[in-house]
Parts: C-alpha cells; structure tokens; sequence
C-alpha cells in the first residue's frame, strides 16, 4: 500500500530528497563556492523533472487515501511551474552572482517552494493544501529577503510574511469550518455535502475564508496589497520567480479547491470569483498607470492577469478551467521574457528600474527592442500576438459561462490597461533624449527575451499544443 | 498562351514599379511597354484563330466557403478575345505613347522620378482590365472591376499636386460606389436565388429566374427584372450613363493619355461588356432592357448637347465618349449584343486616337486645353490633323450609304441605329429618333472641335502658337496604327458582328440550330410590322400567320400557329437547365436584329443625313461666320448656360447629395465623434482613471496595518455577500 503510495509521489520525494542532499552537500564542502554549479544543477533537475512528469501519462491516480491527487491537471500545472522554476533559476544567476547575494541556499529553497507547489495542485485534502501552501510560502518568505543587507528587501520579506500568515489564518478559518459542516477534510467528502447547490451557511463562510486565503496567493484585490511592495522590495530574480510559478500553483489550487470539493456548488463560488476577477482586473490596470518603477508596473500587471485568469475560473466550466491554464501558461511565457529583459536593465552595471530610463532605447538595442515591444503587446492583449489568444479564450469561456457582463468589464479593463504597455513602448521609441541603458550582455537573458518573443509571435499558429493539453487537464478536474 | 496575355501585364507592372530602383527608370518604361506588346501579339493570334468554341483555363481555385465555389479562371470565347485586343492593342500603344507624352511633364520639379509610376499604374490597370473580361464568374469580374477602379482613381489623381485632380479622383471613386452597390447586390441576388456565382450556371438558370418572384424593399419583384436592373446600375457607373455620368468629364484632370485608355477605350466601355456577357440573362427580363434602352438613349442625346458647348477640347470628347457609350447601351438594350460589341470595339479605336490626337496638340500646344485658344493649327502639325481628321470621320460615320463602305464608325453607330429601329417598341422608337439627333450633334461638335482647332486664325497666346511643334515619333505611331483600325475595323469586321444570322453565330460559336430557329421566325417576320417584340410568342406567331408571307427558308415558318408553339418550346427546352452555348445569347423570340436588317431605306440613310447636317451647321457657325455662335449664345442665354452647365447636375447633385453627406459628416465629426466620444473618453482617460490611480496610490500607503485592514474588509465583503446573496439559494 504504501510502496504504491510513494510511487505516486516519486518526483516529490525525489525533488524534496534532492534539496536536503544539495543542502547538506553544500554546507559540508564549499558553500557558496558551490552555488553556481548547484543552481544549474537544480534547473537541470526541474527540466528532467517536467519532462518526466509530462511524458508520464495514465489514469487519475489518488496516495495517501485521497489526500494527493495525480491527474491531468495536476500534471500540465506542474510540468508549467517547473519549466518556470528552471527559467527563472538560469536567469538569475548573473545578476545574484554579480550583487554578491548568489547564496547556495537559493537553489534549495527554490526547491523546496516548488516541491510545496507539486504539493498544491495535487492537493485532494485540506491538510494537504495547507502543507504544500505553507512549504511553499516559507520558502518564499526567505527567498524575499534574500538581500538581508538591504532594507527594502527585508521590509519585503517581513510583510509577505506578516500578512501571509493572516491569510493562513483565514485559510485555515475557513478550513475548520469546512470540517466542522462536512465532518471531513477530504475534498472528495466535502463535494458529497456540497452537492445540489444547496450548500449550509457556515460551509458557505468557509468557502468564503478559504477564497480569501486562497485569493492571498495568487494575490488578487483585495488581498493583494503586499504584491507591489514585495515586488519592488526583493530582488528581480526573486521577482521574477514570484510573478511565476507560485502563481500557476496557487491557481491551479484554487480550481482544485472550488472543483473538487465545491463542485456541487458553482453558482456561489462563481460569484466570489467573479468579484475577486472583476476588482483584479480593473485595479491591476488603473494603479498601474501611476507606476514609474517597472517592477511596481509588472506587479499591478500581475494582479489584472490574475483577475483574467480567475475569469476563467469564474465560468465553472470546464472551457473555464482550460482558458484559465492557457492563460496561465502565456502569462509564465510572458513574464519570462519581459523579467529577462528587467533583469537586464542597467546603467553602468547598476540596476535601473525606472520606466523613463527606457527613451530612445530601441537605438540602443533595436532588436531588445523590437523583442520587448511584442512582449509588451502581448501582455496588453493587441492581436496578432499569443497574449490577445489568452484573453479571447477566457472571455469566451465567460461568455459561454453566462458571464457576458464580466467579460465586457474584461475588454474595458484591458483596454485601461493598455495604457502603461504601450507607454513602455513609447518610451523605447519616442521618448526623450537621456543617458543610455547598456546594452543587455548576458546570452542566457537574451535567450530568454528573444524565445518569449518570438513564442509570442509564432504561437498563433498552434500555442505550440498547450491548447490540446490544457483541454485533456481541464477534463480531468471537471467531471 | 491566355495566361501570358493576361499575367504580362501584371509582370511589367511589378518590375516597373517597384524594379524601376534596380534597372533603371528608362529601362523600366521599357519593361512595362515590351510586355504589353507581346500581350498585345498573343492576344491577336487568339483573335484571329479563335474558332468559336468556348474555353475555360483553370489558374487556381480561389474560394470555397459553403456551397460557394470560385476558381480563378479565364473564360475564354468571342467576346473575351474581342476585349482582349481591345484592351492590349489600346494599352501598349498608349504606353509607347506616354514616352513622349510624359516626357518632361510641368507638374513635376526636376529630378523627380514619376514616370515609372505612371507606367505601373497603366500595367496594373491592364491586368486588372483584363482579368475583368476573362473572368468566369461574377466575383472574379468584381475584383476585376474594382482593380480598375482603383487604377482609375490612381491615374486620374496622378497629378496630386493639383487639388482639382484629387477632387476628381475622389469623385470617380465615389461615384463608382453606388453603381458597384448595385453591382454587388446584384451579385448578391443571384447567389441568393441560383446559388452559384459561375457563369455556367447562373446563364443555365435565366428561364428559370425570369419564372421567379424575390421579395426585396417591401414588394416582390420579378427576378430575373430585378437583378438585370442591379447589374445595370453597376454597368451605369462604371459606363458613365445618366445619373451616374458626372466623374467622367472631371476625370479628365488625368494625363491625357490615361483618358484615351481608361476613359475612352477600356474602362468605360466595362459595363457595355458586363450587359453583353450576361446576354443569357437581360434576354428574360425585359423590364431591365427597357429601362437599359431608355438610359442609353437619354444619355446618348444628354452627353451629346453638352458636348456642343464645351470649350476644353478634353471636355468635348469627353462627352463625345459618354454619349457613344449610350449608343452601345440602346444596342445592348434591343438585344442586338453584337452591335454592341462592334461599336465598343471601333469606338475603343477611334476614340482613342482622338484623344491621343487632342494630347498631341496639348502638348504641341504646351498644356493649353482650351479651344478658344487654338486655331490655324493644321500647318503647324499636319501628322495630328490628319490623325484628327480620320477619327473625326470615324466617329461622325462619313461612309457611303446603302453600302457596308464607310469609316469605322460609319458601320457600327448605323447597326446600333437600325437595331433601335428594328425592336419595334416604344422604347425603341425613342432611341431611334435620340440617337439619330444624337448623331447630329455628335458630328457638329466633332467638326466644331476640328474647325476651331485646325482651323481660321491663330488665337491665344502669340508665343504658345509660334512654338506650336509637331510631336515626336513615339507619339505619332500610335496614331497611326490606331488610324488603320478607325479606317478599316468597321469595314473588316461588319459581316461578323452585324452580317447574317451564319456569319454572326459562326463568329460568336454559337451553334447552328438556333441560327435555324431564328432564322425561320425571322424569315417569317420579314418586313417590319410593327410588333412590339417583347409581346408574348403567341402574339408574335398570329401575327406572322396573318401577314402571311411566308419566305419559308427552313419551312418551320409556314406552319400554322400551333405548329409554331410547338417549335418554340423544342426550342425553349434546349436552354432549360444548361447554359446557352456562344459567347452572346439571343432569345429565339429575338429578331431584332433581323427587323434591323430589313429597316426602310429612309432609316438607313437617316443618320448619314444627321451627319451631312451636323457638318453643314458647324461648318457654318466656325468657317463661314465664326460671329454666329456668340450671337446664337447671347440669344439663347438660357439655354446656353444650360448646356454649359451640363444641365446643372453637378449643381443638382451638390445640393441633393454632397452638402448634405457633408452636414451630417460634420454633424458626427463635431458632435458625435468629437463631443460624444472624444469627449467621454477624454474624460474617462484625462479625469476618472487618473483618479482612481491616484486613490489607489494613496491606498497602497506601505503601512502592514493598512494592508492587513484591506484584506479584512476584503473577507467581510465576501462573507457578507455570502450570506446575503449566495445562502438564499
């Protein structure tokens, strides 16, 4: 039984086995000598990993007595955060190398997050959301305030923390309530009470509480309001990895949490989503406007793709949850390219964040330019390019959903939004006479931006099939 | 070999235009030019060896989007291969005549490169021009069709630094917009009833149409009536007929030589050719052929009075050309498409050559239009008098009556006007005694336009007239080859557009069997006896058994009534569900062109005498006493500010049309556009979203307590909305 058990969650066990071998390895030998070799070693693990656990098909498969799921879903969503978790490994490695702050820890804890992430969108119990959730937020915390020696960064770590217990708190509020009506933590009993649309009261605050923890993680209004600071706060790697793969994992729990064990009950989950998505969306495009600092800017610009992808959500169905995984996995491809390039951005080898500081940047580095320019419209929405095909198949999946009014508050929302991409653009191409940015030097980081690009260009054809795998996970978690 | 006609063109086009940087700006012209000679070559061996039989090229299938199915292809019979020479014989000499015209043009500054663009454009237009005339189904011809209109308002804007040429251009453009709605409803209605747009088919389905009813603006029409109407309107605009004629004097603000291509030859003559094309289908519906015959008729007599008073000389045969194009219209009308098609194709060379001739002496004469300052020119350039002096036979018709000898012109503007004759119908007899007026006062401002040119006193500029020079080579060759056609097409070419039955169904591939029915019926009716023709079959058939003469060549005719029905409807059930076969059809009740030939002799000679007095009067008011036309206008004030007006349609159409298009325009401009829309979103952009930003700004204060005290109003908003809204349930 539990050899069974254990085959079920082999990359787990492997991915956490690995991350205590590499921390005692480290710590025994030569430190943060060894961090680079580490680093490169553990995105070669993550990219082994996802093909694995891509290649790796069969039926729905449950350990532990339902509380771990392995289907589908759980693996399209796993194989995104660790392709995002390797992206992002490789990237940072000049820039942490350079500030001094390449630590060996790094890799392990970004380790650990993901192993916490696998956990989340595997999650069939709430004792096993809770656990993958927390594994992965303490992870984060650390790696926020990876730059101890800097104020903002700490002040960065401090708040997510803070604030990412009070939304444990409220998850875990929700949790005991759920239990107290359902008499069960497995999502499987609890979809057996919550059947017929008929849900007690107090199943339903629940619901409501664990929405808010929940909306915490993927940082959706109101419970976003730590998202820009620890944006700016931590350094851009780690805002990188932030912008990512805790957001697919976060909201690929939330469709398992609202699916699996509220599915008998969309007609009011969908609401809360619906409000979550809709403030999401608007707040993400219209404080964005004030932001000079790009990361701040790309933070706002997270919080209104959340909203777009909890659109997906929002219509319960399963085109829904599909939507909502294409639309995921554009906005990881997206923000890839767009953090190599802000991972890049300096004046005299020293980092520059300010929007402004990007005029006249397309004579610098046409084709940099050129490359950010299809990001840009991307993340905007502008057709031909992939981003526009993420919006289109969420709005269509809440139109199909009866939520024609949220889709045309999504079109209005992207058209506000529109605004801060397109002045990035401006500003590369018309903007004022100012010192130069340097030319972006690192191979890996111009790897990066110019794959996004031209995935953002060349995935109209087909989205490279992730439309075909995200309708097979889609099947699976809505039965 | 129909491929190279066609794509030639397109080729030179491509290379001119966009090569000219790589091979030069001379070499270039040349490219253009070479091309649309061999196109010009091919399309003459076609001409000459074409033997009647139908073919279809397949180039690609081009849309298939539910039941319809559209290749590219050529269509290859009689009167495409009479477009084809047309077009590449016109066009190529029109390029080579352009070396000279374009040579050094004012408009330009020196230095700059304009005239491979010229060229370019000239080739386009001739692709698009002909792949108009090959297509094989409807779509095809409206992408044709609208290529030339695009080339058209390309050509006729060529000078863009003239707001005038811009002007015209944008009303040529316009003005095509309506008659191309008509066109494309049209289209539209036959897809809708015969669901296909190939020609094959919707030719297959004219008896069935005309049985048909189609409920369209509030009442039900008769089909095959409305649609013939529709495709009418779209050939009104692209012809230039009444109501929709007014872009084609101002579009004259083009070089001249585009006048002579586009709006003399080609171009216009397009709807002549779209009526002639879809002949299987105007034969079923009368109600369109009336109205085709009464527009052409007003136009042929409307653009004639206009053209009397004119003083450009680009302006007069500007109307001259709109006023032919009338002509072929009426032919087209009666159903005697042949005669349409014979006057398309002398005109193309007669006309052309007049204007090509009025763009010699413009240029001989340094850009000056004006007819009031030439004169006495016939010394100073004797090649472009004597070119003149040919076309202005050609198209006055000087021949010699009772015989098939005269100029080109002679022949085909006397078919079309014993044709109008013969249809032996109200409309008919209107158009005859339009167009023999007509004819008059073509030849009179045809000999008006000659006499002041060439003729009396040198007037104007002094220094104009004593640079007067004959113009180069290149120009003067095209007018000679264009010369030989206006001599002797008509004469060439009668007997197989306007001969007998055999040699006109021989020529046109139509098959023997329905010469021999119509033959019969036309026999039987011999002489006119003035039945309306679009009468039903039985009326015609009592008649012809009264009358009682039977000449009997096939002995169908001398049977009685019931035997006659019975020939008919063997006859009539030959079309039913296959298109007809040749290049025209004419219904086997149509024997107009029959009545045509047998016309009294007084109807025959009648516009030669139009033509005699029309030459009589101008040579009276500008050799005899050139006083008397300033009198006459003084006398007339009115009706001479009339004419000059052009019957004040621009005025007209100002009024009815573009000052109120204007005011509403303006009206959605300022107030819709600018107040509304501009303004809610320039508040909602400038005002309340700057708000909103900074609010949240002020929100995201960077205090822990703040943000924690958001995500608890957060919880109780949802928990709230939960309890209220989401436990009801």
């Amino acid at each position: 039984m539990i050899s069974a058990d254990i085959a079920i969650v082999l990359p787990e066990v492997f991915l956490a086995v690995y991350a205590m071998a590499a921390l005692l390895y480290a710590v025994y030998t030569t430190k943060d000598k060894a961090a680079p070799a580490l680093l490169w070693a553990t995105a070669a693990v993550f990219a082994a990993v996802a093909i694995w656990i891509g290649l790796s098909g069969g039926p729905v498969q449950t350990a532990f007595g339902g509380a771990f799921v392995d289907d589908g879903f759980a693996r399209f969503s796993k194989v995104v955060i660790l392709l995002s978790a390797s992206a992002v490994l490789l990237m940072s490695e000049g820039y942490l190398a350079k500030r001094d702050l390449l630590r060996f820890e790094y890799p392990v804890l970004i380790v650990l997050a993901v192993v916490g992430m696998m956990m989340m969108v595997s999650a069939g119990d709430l004792m096993a959301l809770y656990m993958g959730l927390e594994l992965q937020s303490l992870a984060l915390y650390v790696v926020a305030s990876l730059r101890r020696d800097s104020v903002k960064s700490t002040e960065a770590g401090l708040k997510y923390f803070v604030l990412g217990a009070l939304s444990s708190g409220l998850l875990l509020y929700g949790a005991s309530l759920t239990y107290g009506f359902a008499g069960t933590t497995l999502f499987s009993g609890i979809v057996q009470t919550a059947q017929g649309g008929q849900l007690p009261l107090g199943l339903l605050f629940g619901l409501a509480f664990i929405a808010a923890g929940l909306a915490f993680k993927v940082s959706a209004v109101p419970f976003h309001m730590w998202t820009p600071d620890v944006y700016e706060g931590s350094p851009t790697p780690v805002t990188a990895f932030f912008a990512t793969a805790p957001k697919v994992a976060a909201m690929g729990l939330f469709a398992r949490v609202v699916h699996d064990a509220f599915g008998g009950a969309v007609g009011d989950w969908s609401q809360i989503i619906a409000l979550l998505s809709v403030a999401s969306m608007f707040l993400g495009a219209i404080a964005a406007i004030g932001q000079t600092n790009i990361k701040r800017l790309m933070a706002y610009s997270s919080i209104a793709h959340m909203g777009f992808a909890l659109m997906g959500l929002a219509s319960g169905t399963e085109a829904g949850v599909q939507a909502m995984l294409i639309y995921m996995a554009i906005y990881v491809t997206m923000n890839i390219g767009t953090f190599a390039f802000i991972i890049g951005m300096e004046k005299d080898g020293r980092p520059v964040r300010d929007i402004r500081a990007l005029s006249l940047y397309s004579k610098t580095d046409p084709t940099g330019a050129l490359a950010l320019l299809v990001l840009m419209f991307s993340l905007a929405g502008v057709p031909p390019m992939v981003g526009f095909f993420g919006k289109l198949s969420v709005l269509a999946a809440a139109v199909d959903g009866g939520l024609a009014w949220l889709a045309v508050a999504g079109v209005i929302a992207s058209v506000i939004g529109a605004f801060y991409y397109l002045r990035i653009v401006y500003f590369m191409y018309f903007g004022e006479e100012t010192e130069a940015l340097d030319k972006n030097g690192s191979p890996i980081l111009w790897i990066f931006l110019m794959g996004s690009a031209a995935a953002m260009v060349f995935g109209v054809f087909n989205l490279f099939g992730v439309d075909t795998a995200a309708a097979l996970a889609a099947e699976t978690l809505v039965r | 070999m129909a491929n190279i006609v066609l794509f030639a063109p397109l080729i030179g086009a491509i290379l001119c235009g966009f090569g000219w940087k790589i091979i030069g700006e001379t070499a270039a012209q040349w490219v253009a030019t070479g091309l649309l000679f061999v196109s010009a070559f091919f399309s003459w061996i076609i001409f000459l060896t074409f033997d009647g039989t139908l073919a279809q090229i397949h180039i690609l299938d081009w849309i298939q989007s539910g039941s319809l199915d559209t290749a590219w292809a050529i269509r290859l019979d009689r009167l495409t291969a009479i477009m084809l020479i047309v077009i590449t014989t016109v066009s190529s000499l029109v390029h080579l005549y352009s070396f000279g015209y374009m040579d050094h043009d004012p408009q330009w500054k020196e230095g700059e490169v304009y005239k491979p663009r010229f060229f370019a454009y000239l080739s386009f237009f001739t692709f698009a021009m002909l792949m108009l005339v090959t297509a094989d189904n409807l779509v095809q011809m409206f992408f044709g069709w609208e290529g030339v209109g695009v080339a058209s308002y390309l050509l006729i804007g060529f000078y863009y630094r003239k707001p005038s040429a811009n002007a015209a251009a944008i009303k040529a453009f316009v003005v095509n917009r309506v008659g191309d709605f008509g066109f494309a409803l049209g289209i539209f209605a036959l897809f809708f009833l015969v669901d296909s747009i190939n020609f094959d088919d919707v030719f297959a389905a004219g008896p069935a149409l005309a049985e048909t009813n189609l409920h369209f603006l509030w009442r039900d029409w008769n089909a095959a009536n409305l649609i013939g109407f529709l495709l009418f309107i779209g050939a009104m605009g692209k012809s230039a007929q009444l109501f929709l004629h007014t872009w084609l004097p101002d579009a004259m603000e083009g070089p001249t030589p585009v006048s002579a291509l586009i709006h003399a030859a080609t171009m216009v003559t397009a709807g002549v050719f779209l009526v002639c094309r879809m002949s299987p289908l105007f034969e079923y519906a009368p109600g369109a052929q009336t109205f085709i015959i009464y527009i052409g008729a007003s136009t042929a007599f409307f653009a004639a009075t206009v053209g009397l008073v004119q003083n450009d000389i680009k302006r007069v045969i500007a109307y001259s050309t709109c006023s032919q194009l009338g002509y072929m219209f009426v032919a087209a009308g009666v159903g005697v498409y042949s005669a349409a098609m014979f006057h398309l194709f002398t005109h193309a060379f007669f006309k052309a050559m007049l204007f090509l001739g009025a763009g010699s002496v413009i240029h001989a004469m340094h850009h000056e239009q004006d007819m009031r300052n030439y004169g006495g020119l016939r010394t100073k350039i004797p090649y472009t008098y004597w070119a003149m002096m040919i076309g202005t036979l050609a198209i006055t018709g000087v021949g010699i009556p009772l015989t098939h000898i005269g100029f080109a012109g002679f022949l085909s503007k006397d078919a079309i006007i014993e044709s109008a004759f013969g249809a032996e119908s109200a409309a008919g007899s209107y158009a005859f005694w339009m167009l023999v007026v007509a004819a008059a006062m073509t030849s009179f401002y045809s000999w008006r336009l000659m006499f002041l040119t060439f003729f009396g006193k040198p007037r104007g500029d002094k220094h104009t007239h004593d640079h007067a020079h004959e113009s180069p080579m290149v120009m003067l060759v095209p007018l000679g080859v264009l010369s030989l056609g206006a001599i002797f097409a008509g004469m060439i070419w009668f007997g197989s557009f306007f001969g007998t039955h055999e040699q006109v169904n021989r020529f046109f591939g139509i098959p023997e069997h329905h010469a021999e029915a119509s033959q019969g019926h036309g026999a039987a009716h011999g002489d006119d006896h003035g039945s309306d023709h679009e009468d039903a079959h039985g009326d015609d058939h009592a008649k012809a058994e009264g009358e009682a003469h039977a000449v009997a060549k096939e002995g169908a005719a001398d049977h009685g009534d019931a035997q006659g029905e019975g020939d008919h409807a063997a006859a009539a059930g030959l079309h039913h569900g296959q298109a007809p076969v040749g290049a025209i059809f004419m219904a086997p009740d149509n024997h107009v062109m029959d009545n045509a030939h047998h016309a009294p002799k007084w109807v025959k000679v009648s516009p030669f005498i139009a033509m005699v007095l029309g030459l009589a009067l101008a040579y009276l008011f500008y050799i005899v006493n050139p006083r008397l036309p300033k009198r006459l206008a003084t006398a007339q004030e009115p009706l001479y500010k009339f004419l000059l007006n052009k019957w004040y349609f621009d005025q007209a159409y100002d009024f009815l049309f573009v000052r109120p298009a204007k005011a509403l325009g303006r009206f959605f401009w300022k107030k819709g556009d600018g107040a509304t829309i501009d303004g809610a979103i320039n508040g909602l952009a400038m005002g309340i979203v700057p708000f909103f930003t900074r609010l949240a700004g002020r929100a995201q204060s960077g205090y822990l307590f703040h943000y924690a005290f958001a995500m608890v109003i957060g919880i109780v908003i949802l928990v709230s909305w939960m309890a209220i809204g989401g436990g009801a349930n």
